[in-house]
């Protein structure tokens, strides 16, 4: 069994307005930050997974991803995948 | 309609399953039973009430854990024999994320928690699930909720618009739902889903009956 770190990047789509991430860039330029075009907040999940290689592995998070960690009326997502 | 029992599901983190369960029964003379989340039996209800709260604590997304209980699971085949199912605020939000209804709910427009008295215009009769014989066809009900505006694409809300599905649009929309969307139903009529609560809308002496209807209406067939 081969072990992986994967990292799934969960954002709301571009068409969704999210106003946590407007509220965030306001303090941000009130902070004095310049140049701020825009700012979005997303989540990052972390998951060691075990599995008999990656193709299988990828098909584990790839559920996971598509069933519960994201909901693809409202997000997308990507990860990242790395062998330990 | 005497043995007629409407299920209120109960998840960990559910804070409106006695409100709906005093409207049924002490207002209506309706009787309830709880049903814990872990329970797939639904041989013995008749329908069902997902009520509000933060089941799971709102984790992930608000109704995102408990799509996965045995109860919702076992909801698939209450809902395909035509029995009723209404899913107030989040309740609406597990039904959208278990595919029951279609679109989402996420945070308010303008990231407020609201608690206010709403005046929504009832849109469609799909269901029997509101009052539109009256002349009046507004209704004033509580709404308290963080994630309740309503999204779909516009794909999703012209098949809504075309097939009568939106049971409820907000006179002044609150929190920034797609079309003033404060309630759906689905094709067969069957599910509601709505933000605003029915059940705190039992009894002048907390402000309004306007909720009756909608709670009476379980016991239709």
């Amino acid at each position: 069994m081969d072990q992986f770190a994967v990292k799934v990047f969960v954002r709301l789509r571009p068409s969704v307005l999210d106003p946590a991430g407007e509220a965030t860039k306001s303090a941000s330029i009130k902070l004095g930050a310049e140049g701020i075009k825009s700012l979005r907040i997303g989540k990052m999940i972390e998951v060691k997974i075990e599995g008999n290689g990656e193709n299988e592995v990828r098909e584990k998070i790839d559920l996971l991803c598509d069933r519960l960690f994201a909901n693809t009326v409202i997000e997308d997502y990507e990860y990242s995948l790395e062998k330990l | 309609m005497d043995n007629f029992t409407v299920g209120i599901v109960v998840f960990p983190g559910s804070n409106c399953d006695r409100d709906v369960s005093w409207a049924l029964e002490g207002c209506l003379d309706i009787r309830t039973k709880y049903l814990w989340h872990e329970s797939s039996d639904l041989s013995d209800v008749d329908a069902i009430v997902i009520p509000g709260g933060f089941s799971y604590g709102d984790y992930l997304r608000c109704g995102a854990i408990a799509r996965f209980s045995p109860l919702i699971n076992a909801l698939d085949e209450f809902v395909k024999s035509g029995k009723r199912v209404l899913g107030i605020c989040n309740g609406f939000q597990i039904l959208t994320e278990s595919g029951f209804l279609p679109g989402a709910l996420v945070a308010n427009k303008n990231l407020n928690f609201i608690c206010d008295d709403v005046e929504l215009d009832i849109v469609s009769s799909k269901g029997g699930w509101f009052n539109n014989l009256d002349e009046k066809q507004t209704i004033k009900l509580p709404i308290a909720h963080g994630e309740g505006r309503y999204h779909c694409d516009s794909d999703t809300l012209k098949k809504l618009v075309d097939n009568e599905l939106i049971a409820l649009r907000y006179k002044n929309n609150p929190n920034g739902s797609s079309f003033d969307i404060a309630g759906i139903t689905n094709e067969k009529g069957n599910v509601l889903g709505l933000m605003p609560h029915p059940e705190r809308a039992c009894d002048e002496i907390i402000g309004g009956t306007d909720g009756l209807f909608t709670l009476k209406s379980l016991i239709m067939k």
